[in-house]
């Protein structure tokens, strides 16, 4: 069998002003022909004003396991939301 | 003029609607999946850009015939497309080398017609160019990627060029239509176009690692006048318009 | 469905208690409706199923190019031509964005190319089915792919991530194949005789390959107990059938075309119709390779592998002469 062609995330821009979104991946052999597919692929409804792509070996994740220590920590700071405070309604927007 | 208008616009739509009937056979059928996709968007784009420029060709004919019915009611001997259009696939690199031969001159005459005194024609063009711009850069990219990949691969590109490189020169041949639409300032003359084209062809073989071919179209006649075509052209009709023409007159 | 006959590996729903830690905190978010993602643990058995089912689906979706793909180039008009491409062309993107899911699952899309080539994975039966006229383009959007919304809707929210993200986008551009079928068949039916014709004798032949496209009867089936506990299906056959019958019948009636069958009857007790069983027998021949075009399928699919070889060799040897190139220069 021969080599196959690399794996590459897409991310696009749905909108002005929106930050990109994973969209999916697809394969390419080079990074402009991964974008030129997808732009065939992913945007044939309409859907982009601008496309990433990156190779998927190259995206580091976190690990399943970690997610108790890096995740649940920030749950107990509810002082960080603007809800915790009670600000009274006289006081006008906030 | 209005003679002249029709014959023009019916080599435009002709050329558009041959070359998408030819790239839609792909479907399904492609290398990858990610080319099977990007194939069937030049197709479209192209069979998109045939409805324009029948459906104006039929109104400026003024025998009240729609885009359908230039497409699927005429003859061999009635249609205007060049003979590289008509070609059959061969291989992948067949199939991609006549694409960017034609791209590219496509790209340049829709940039022309931009220009167009006829506004109509150039509302057209500004929005096919846009397209042919996008498919220039990819059949350019996979032309040059094929031309440079494996020994193998380098090869057949080469055998596709020496094909086809002589067909995309009627591209630029001129006769009295060309001659009377350039006058007017409603078609670029082709001749004008050659060099640019020459440029631009000679610079992706060069990073394709291809050599151009000694060639010249030697065929006496041209598809763009009807005189001539090869044989492909019939069978391809056969089939797209075999439902038109077994149930004349039906609504689809 | 396009994941007809996908067994599953499990050996019967073990409950919670019988359950590892580990398996027992994945199926617990199974039940939470929490999706599963691909570096989360998971049994075996549930890896292994969802890639012959995602698998299946993804061949069924670029093997169901081809019959549709038969009459691009004889479209009546240049409408009905761009629809059809465009439409052709959805289900290679179909079929490439199943192929992502299951590739996040350790098994690459060539690995599965070559298991479909060599007839170790399955496509749905319905595509061994050959279209010969006009109108089986509309019987095709219109029943085929009437049938698989059914299936895929549900879809959206199985438990494996990337596969229930795959169907939301496939569900949402798949919504105007279904139509663009029907209006084919609107056109044919309130035609000319000849087109009536071609309409009912499309309907004829398509109706109950259409309900095999739900596969046998699961009511005992152990594996789809096991799949159903694992949400990668989330119906019944029989209930998918019923529904996709109940739904057709008026279609059916509206174009004044005939269902073929002559027990159909509406049941007020259950709310449905009764309908006659599709012939089982063919259903298991045709999955065995007799349809009539099992042979034409495989073999153009295979060409097409073979034959783009060198292509996509020819661009990576490129790539990587260009990435040497541009590594040795820096």
């Amino acid at each position: 069998m021969s080599k196959e062609w690399p794996l590459w995330e897409i991310f696009i821009r749905g909108q002005h002003g929106l930050s990109h979104r994973h969209v999916g991946s697809l394969h390419a052999p080079d990074a402009e022909t991964a974008i030129m597919n997808a732009r065939d692929v992913y945007t044939r409804r309409n859907e982009g004003v601008s496309i990433w792509v990156v190779e998927a070996r190259h995206i580091t994740a976190t690990a399943p396991g970690d997610k108790g220590p890096i995740f649940e920590p920030s749950e107990s700071k509810i002082y960080r939301h603007p809800t915790f405070y009670d600000i009274p309604e006289d006081v006008g927007h906030m | 003029m209005a003679d002249a208008k029709f014959e023009a616009l019916l080599r435009l739509g002709d050329n558009a609607l041959i070359l998408g009937h030819r790239v839609s056979e792909w479907c399904g059928h492609a290398p990858v999946l990610e080319e099977d996709i990007a194939l069937a968007n030049t197709a479209l784009d192209l069979l998109g850009q045939t409805n324009l420029w029948l459906e104006y060709a039929g109104e400026v004919e003024g025998k009240g015939r729609s885009a359908d019915d230039l497409a699927f009611l005429r003859d061999a001997w009635d249609f205007r497309n060049v003979l590289l259009v008509e070609l059959p696939n061969g291989d992948f690199g067949q199939t991609i080398m006549r694409q960017y031969l034609f791209d590219q001159f496509n790209l340049l005459n829709l940039r022309a017609l931009t220009e167009s005194k006829d506004t109509r024609i150039a509302e057209i063009a500004e929005k096919a160019a846009k397209e042919a711009a996008y498919h220039v850069e990819r059949s350019r990219g996979t032309v040059v990627g094929l031309g440079d990949g494996t020994q193998e691969s380098h090869a057949r590109m080469q055998e596709a060029l020496n094909l086809l490189y002589p067909y995309a020169l009627e591209l630029f041949i001129t006769d009295e239509v060309d001659d009377e639409m350039a006058e007017a300032g409603v078609f670029p003359d082709p001749k004008s176009l050659e060099d640019a084209y020459l440029v631009a062809v000679a610079a992706t073989l060069q990073e394709a690692t291809l050599d151009l071919p000694e060639a010249h179209f030697g065929h006496r006649g041209s598809g763009k006048d009807g005189r001539m075509h090869t044989e492909h052209l019939g069978h391809i009709l056969t089939q797209m318009q075999w439902l038109q023409r077994a149930y004349p007159g039906q609504t689809w | 469905m396009y994941a007809q006959m996908v067994k599953s590996t499990g050996k019967g729903v073990k409950t919670l208690d019988e359950m590892e830690p580990e398996e027992r905190a994945f199926q617990e978010k199974v039940d939470a409706d929490i999706r599963i993602e691909p570096r989360d643990w998971m049994p075996e058995g549930y890896r292994k199923t969802l890639i012959r089912q995602i698998g299946q689906h993804a061949h069924s979706e670029i093997v169901g190019q081809l019959p549709e793909g038969n009459w691009i180039t004889r479209a009546p008009t240049l409408e009905r031509k761009m629809i059809l491409l465009a439409k052709v062309q959805d289900e290679a993107g179909h079929g490439l964005y199943l192929y992502c899911a299951a590739e996040t699952l350790g098994v690459s899309r060539d690995e599965m190319t070559e298991m479909l080539l060599s007839g170790k994975m399955k496509y749905s039966s319905i595509f061994n089915y050959p279209t010969l006229t006009w109108a089986d383009i509309g019987a095709v959007g219109w029943l085929v792919d009437g049938a698989a919304i059914m299936n895929q809707v549900p879809l959206q929210r199985t438990s494996y991530g990337p596969y229930s993200r795959a169907m939301v986008r496939i569900c949402k551009e798949e919504s105007f194949h279904q139509r663009q079928g029907y209006d084919i068949m609107m056109k044919m039916a309130q035609g000319s005789e000849a087109q009536k014709r071609m309409a009912q004798d499309a309907l004829n032949r398509f109706w109950y390959p259409s309900l095999m496209m739900f596969g046998p009867s699961d009511a005992n089936s152990v594996h789809s107990e096991q799949s159903m506990a694992w949400k990668i299906k989330i119906n019944s056959n029989d209930e998918l059938r019923q529904k996709f019958v109940d739904q057709t019948v008026p279609q059916a009636e509206y174009l004044g075309l005939t269902v073929p069958d002559d027990t159909l009857a509406w049941n007020e007790d259950k709310g449905g119709y009764d309908f006659a069983e599709p012939d089982w027998d063919e259903f298991f021949d045709v999955l065995k390779g007799a349809g009539p075009v099992n042979h034409d399928r495989l073999e153009a699919r295979r060409k097409a592998w073979d034959d783009g070889a060198w292509v996509r060799e020819g661009l990576l040897a490129h790539a990587e002469k260009k990435r040497s190139a541009k590594v040795a220069a820096e």
